[in-house]
């Protein structure tokens, strides 16, 4: 995959007031490919996501998307370049069936009337695209659906508007083993299906199932991204947990004292060895 | 006819081509999951008509029949607006005052300062939006909570009321437009007009849905169940009209009295206006996104502070209805209209009528039922020469029965999954 990355970022730096999130951060992510975001607690995966999807605007660094160089300054801005987020919390209305919630905000209409039969074969053409089956019917309520139902019509939501790049928060972190499988069996169909994927999980096994590439964050830093296939559980663990594994990730500290000190040094520039 | 009045936005729960028993099946799963709707208060409907007619005879007069509407009128439109606010989970407690300050501008307008009956009706909606407004704003930008900023309205309006009809006179209405709203009748061969009108445009409708629907290769309602619908709704108005164009005077030498009340085209109209607006328009889909999930709407691209402010906009607007409706039955404005019991029977109203007090379920059509289960329990009762403070009692009691009935089938969704 040599071919212009679909979204690349580079030396993302953010902070909020004295403490800085991001340093120097760099990202790809392919279309057709599954780039898996991983990062203990606190390593700013969040804060990365939010800055792609322009709810945070960042302190330096760019944006390039398909090798041109953009600005994301709001939602809006993502949205329109195909940037769709799926939240962990889902940010579904209960009370609303599959139909209205997947085009909740973005309703078609027919003058001033909601075009219902529209709406319900673009959402039935985009679930079919997925290969979902799962659901009954179109008008049930989102409130009588699984966790993976959701899940996928979260999904299915973000992936009605033509989007490019699809980001997801921990889609398996609430779900069972087999809806679990469900889910990720959905997000591989979504990268072969030619769309961007970026996927943040904790979970190794889900990360390995599905994933092309994994994008290790260590405090703030990102100290690798390599593809899936040349690297292996324990490796990225210690990625993880320690910021460097083997000759990946961070160079060792040349001072002696402190190897894994929670302020790297500012002049060594490890960055991401693509 | 239960099913069919419930059942209107009946979403089929299956992908197979529905036949009428699935339809049923599923109505019916529905009800056992919790969502059971307007079904209390149809059945509650029926029940309570049966005991007063067996207890007083005099209950089951067309003259009886036609005072239930104009009685239940004032109620029900200002349910009809708080319909909106309860979709958010918020409540309006001064929409009963409001509706007082409205009527008592409309008195002025009309009365003291005399000018023409519309400038009066448009002054006192105009009146109802501002109120409406600054309620809205309040809650919306603010930041108060619902409740106690209609608390306070509630007792300032009341305040408001006395101000502007001059410390407990009353304001006669003398307009005869204005009188004729709650006091005078369609002439019989309107009354089937607007009937047939209605059921041809509702059969126009439905049938029209089911054409594209089925049309498109997508799941449409079984035709028996579609007809069915269409003709109860010709059958109950077809009855009701049938009834009100019966002759209702003691001594029709004196004077004729039949024909549809005015009110109820009045009611009738702004009922498919809003259930319009709430079903078919993206603004209704906003009001019960943020009703469902604040968080989720507001991420979806939802201005939530507008749809907040707006549904107390209408809410106010339908109170001052509401008060122009009382103050023409009352043929004055007095410090006490929209006061005591109106703004119970509103609230009353919604909930009997099954929308939730937790936001995010009800229709228009809950606050018209709830409003004749109201107006039903007021009127018989009144008949049986209960005394108003017995009035009072069950009035409150089926409230808290109407408001527990939600609750639990809150809780039985939840169970289900439902929810």
């Amino acid at each position: 995959m040599s071919a212009t990355p679909l979204l690349e970022l580079r030396g993302i730096d953010k902070s909020f007031g004295p403490v800085q999130v991001l340093r120097d951060v760099a990202l790809s992510a392919h279309a057709g490919e599954v780039t898996a975001l991983v990062g203990d607690n606190g390593a700013g995966k969040s804060t990365l996501v939010k800055c792609i999807s322009g709810i945070y605007t960042t302190d330096a660094g760019e944006f390039l998307f398909e090798g041109r160089p953009v600005t994301i300054n709001s939602p809006r801005d993502a949205a329109g370049l195909g940037i769709e987020v799926v939240y962990q919390d889902l940010a579904l209305c209960d009370n609303l069936d599959i139909v209205q919630n997947m085009f909740l905000g973005r309703e078609k209409r027919s003058g001033l009337v909601l075009d219902e039969p529209t709406m319900e074969q673009m959402a039935a053409e985009t679930l079919a695209g997925l290969s979902v089956r799962t659901v009954k019917s179109l008008r049930q309520h989102v409130s009588s659906l699984s966790g993976g139902q959701r899940q996928t019509v979260a999904i299915a939501k973000a992936v009605l508007w033509n989007s490019r790049l699809v980001i997801l928060d921990e889609p398996t972190a609430a779900l069972g083993v087999a809806q679990t499988a469900q889910v990720l069996e959905l997000v591989r169909r979504l990268a072969d299906n030619g769309l961007a994927v970026v996927l943040i999980s904790h979970n190794m096994n889900d990360v390995f199932a599905v994933s092309d590439r994994i994008a290790a964050l260590y405090l703030g830093q990102m100290v690798a991204q390599v593809k899936t296939t040349d690297i292996t559980h324990a490796q990225v663990v210690e990625l993880i947990t320690a910021g460097r594994s083997g000759n990946l990730g961070l160079t060792p500290d040349p001072a002696p004292a402190d190897g894994t000190g929670a302020q790297p040094a500012e002049a060594q520039n490890p960055g991401a060895d693509r | 006819m239960s099913t069919t009045v419930v059942t209107k936005e009946g979403p089929a729960a299956v992908t197979a081509a529905p036949t009428v028993g699935s339809h049923v099946r599923s109505y019916w799963s529905r009800v056992r999951g919790g969502d059971i709707g307007a079904l209390p208060a149809v059945l509650g409907l029926v029940v309570l008509c049966t005991v007063f007619s067996i207890m007083r005879p005099s209950f089951l007069t067309a003259g009886n029949f036609a005072n239930l509407f104009t009685q239940g009128a004032a109620v029900t439109l200002i349910a009809m607006g708080l319909v909106f606010v309860l979709l958010l989970g918020e409540i309006d407690l001064s929409a009963g005052f409001a509706s007082g300050v409205c009527a008592a501008i409309l008195a002025n307008v009309a009365t003291v300062l005399g000018y023409p009956w519309y400038v009066a009706v448009l002054a006192a909606l105009a009146t109802g939006v501002l109120i409406g407004t600054v309620l809205g704003f309040l809650v919306a930008k603010i930041g108060i909570p619902s409740f106690v900023v209609t608390l306070a309205g509630f007792l300032a309006f009341q305040g408001v009321v006395l101000v502007l009809i001059d410390q407990g006179s009353n304001i006669a209405i003398r307009d005869s437009v204005l009188l004729a709203i709650a006091n005078r009748n369609l002439p019989p061969a309107l009354g089937w007009a607007l009937a047939g009108v209605t059921v041809a445009g509702y059969a126009a409708v439905q049938l029209n849905r089911y054409r594209t629907r089925s049309a498109r290769g997508l799941v449409a309602d079984p035709m028996a169940v579609v007809l069915a619908r269409i003709g109860a709704l010709a059958l109950i108005l077809g009855v009701a009209v049938y009834i009100l164009n019966l002759e209702r005077s003691r001594n029709v030498l004196v004077t004729s009295l039949k024909g549809v009340p005015i009110v109820v085209p009045i009611i009738a109209v702004l009922l498919i206006a809003w259930t319009f607006v709430l079903q078919r328009t993206s603004y209704g889909r906003h009001v019960y996104a943020v009703g469902g999930n604040r968080e989720a709407a507001r991420r979806a691209g939802i201005n939530v502070d507008r749809i907040r402010i707006s549904v107390f906009m209408i809410c106010s607007a339908m109170a001052a209805v509401g008060g122009i409706v009382a103050a023409s039955r009352g043929n004055s404005v007095d410090p006490n209209t929209g006061g005591s019991n109106v703004l119970l029977y509103a609230v009353g109203a919604a909930v009997i009528g099954g929308t939730s007090l937790f936001g995010g379920k009800g229709r228009v059509l809950d606050a018209v039922l709830g409003g004749a289960v109201v107006a039903v329990i007021d009127n018989g009762m009144g008949l049986m020469e209960y005394s108003s403070g017995t009035k009072y009692v069950v009035t409150g009691v089926v409230l808290l029965l109407a408001a527990s009935v939600d609750a639990l089938s809150r809780r039985r969704a939840a169970a289900t999954g439902n929810r």
